[in-house]
């Protein structure tokens, strides 16, 4: 799972991780309205936020290359946004200050999900009242991502281990082929999940 | 397509997610009502599904791939409803497990890629595959549908972006179209080899193989069909160009802001509208119909091409 995910830190231990959820996420949320709202000049703010940010990662013990390579890898919007800004004179100046709030607020986020196992946030997303059906939806996601993920891996190391690179028609044919049959394998295994939560007392 | 936090500003983000509330939660009414409990688990695999099958990795030339998005593929097999609720459930876990979209973006990202990429890609695979019968039919209306939705999400994005001010309409406009034209011909064409791989497979999973086989009228649904596509290419394409910044843009680009300068008397303002307004519009129209019709020419070639080489595999019944 680690080369697909890299590596989660949401289940070590600190005092950042102790903390409970709630608070985590409600700080997170506050600090994202916060900086998505005001305006860019009131610097002070967006440096308090920075420090503060600063020590709680210093505090979690996660390791800070490590939160820098997940800002790396989902900047790939912000760059696009960039370029396509670079070209417009107009916006030029109100970029600089996207491209701050946004990485502040990308920077929370990778903070709160790698301090905060996941479910301890459909708890309070539970708490705050998000129908059912969806948390059940989200749960179950959450639970086989990872089997359907490995699933898919194997298939996909199986077919590659079969077939010379016959031409890019034939891949991506197969490839498909991969895919369909994950739907199939999935919609069977939800057949199964639900005779066994039958068989335990669901509903 | 996943928006970031701090793209959009405080009313962007409140409409989308106001909107984005309204479509689950109808969502999700529709499905309580209408779908057996045999199904609910099916929900959160579908959810795990598409994101698996996003990491999936199709190669597109030079080194670069591509992967599903998925939107419509799920829409046409299992519903609008369920759809918006298995997307939404992708946004969520990618916002809070792995950073990918904002929070406060959330609502926008959900009602681009659930609600238009999903709900409004089934509404055009359902017009599409009413006009064009048969299995045929049906791989026709995925690929062009999955081609249609990902431009409109991408057109909405781009929406959002330059009402938020975030960037200028004439930019992000002909920047997130241009590309998504492309990007919706992968998406297209791996959401029919998908979709034509499970009816060869488990045909019982596709809806419509269930359903007692209704007589249609062709006619006139092919007359909807073509009209709903000629509306989505002439009333979105210019709507969006009628803003004051892309209509420059594009009459500048065109030539028409210099003519207009050239006569010495001051040109009233009117004159200068009505007269960009018309080319601006009729060349962004003429664009987004031809760009469309040769799209639905491809997925129609693409229907033909999979189902026939498929009949000739089976054996004779």
């Amino acid at each position: 799972m680690d080369n697909i995910f890299g590596h989660h830190h949401s289940h070590s231990d600190s005092p950042v991780h102790r903390l409970p959820a709630v608070v985590k996420l409600g700080v997170a949320l506050m600090v994202i309205i916060v900086t998505v709202l005001l305006p860019i000049e009131e610097k002070s703010w967006f440096i308090a936020v920075g420090i503060l940010l600063a020590l709680a990662a210093l505090l979690s013990r996660v390791p800070i290359l490590f939160l820098l390579k997940r800002i790396l890898v989902l900047s790939p919007f912000i760059l696009g946004v960039a370029l396509i800004n670079a070209f417009q004179p107009s916006t030029r100046g109100t970029w600089l200050g996207v491209a701050v709030k946004s990485a502040l607020c990308l920077f929370t986020v990778i903070l709160v999900s790698n301090t905060t196992p996941f479910s301890s946030i459909l708890r309070v997303l539970k708490t705050i009242r998000v129908p059912g059906l969806l948390i059940t939806t989200i749960a179950l996601m959450h639970r086989y991502i990872f089997v359907l993920a490995d699933e898919a891996e194997r298939m996909s190391r199986a077919r590659a281990s079969r077939t010379f690179a016959r031409g890019r028609r034939f891949q991506w044919r197969t490839l498909a082929t991969v895919v369909g049959q994950l739907f199939v394998r999935a919609s069977e295994r939800a057949e199964r999940i639900y005779d066994a939560m039958c068989a335990r007392g669901w509903k | 397509m996943h928006i970031p936090d701090g793209f959009i500003d405080g009313k962007t983000a409140a409409v989308t997610g106001a909107l984005s509330a309204a479509g689950v939660a109808l969502a999700l009414r529709r499905i309580k009502r209408e779908l057996p409990a045999r199904r609910v688990p099916l929900l959160g695999l579908a959810a795990a599904f598409l994101f698996a099958a996003q990491m999936v990795n199709f190669p597109v030339a030079g080194g670069t791939s591509g992967h599903l998005v998925g939107g419509v593929l799920v829409a046409a097999l299992l519903g609008p409803s369920a759809a918006v609720v298995v997307v939404t459930a992708v946004l969520i876990v990618q916002c809070f497990l792995f950073a990918d979209g904002g929070i406060m973006a959330l609502g926008a990202n959900i009602f681009n890629m659930g609600i238009v990429d999903g709900v409004g890609g089934y509404m055009i695979y359902r017009l599409v595959s009413a006009a064009l019968p048969g299995t045929r039919g049906r791989v026709t209306a995925v690929a062009f549908a999955g081609w249609c939705a990902t431009v409109l999400a991408a057109i909405s994005c781009a929406g959002q972006l330059a009402w938020a001010g975030t960037v200028p309409w004439s930019a992000a406009f002909p920047a997130m179209a241009g590309v998504h034209m492309l990007i919706g011909i992968g998406e297209g064409l791996i959401s029919a080899l998908v979709y034509v791989a499970i009816e060869r497979t488990r045909p019982e999973l596709i809806p419509e193989n269930n359903l007692p086989a209704q007589p249609r009228r062709r006619g006139e649904l092919v007359g909807y069909g073509l009209l709903a596509t000629l509306g989505i290419a002439v009333f979105v394409t210019p709507f969006a160009c009628s803003w004051p910044d892309g209509l420059e843009a594009v009459a500048a680009k065109l030539g028409f802001g210099h003519k207009i300068m050239e006569p010495p008397l001051p040109a009233p303002a009117a004159n200068y509208r009505v007269l960009g307004i018309h080319s601006a519009v009729g060349a962004t129209a003429l664009a987004g119909v031809i760009g469309s019709l040769t799209v639905c020419m491809l997925a129609w070639l693409l229907g033909r091409f999979l189902v026939r080489e498929q009949r000739n595999k089976l054996p004779p019944a």
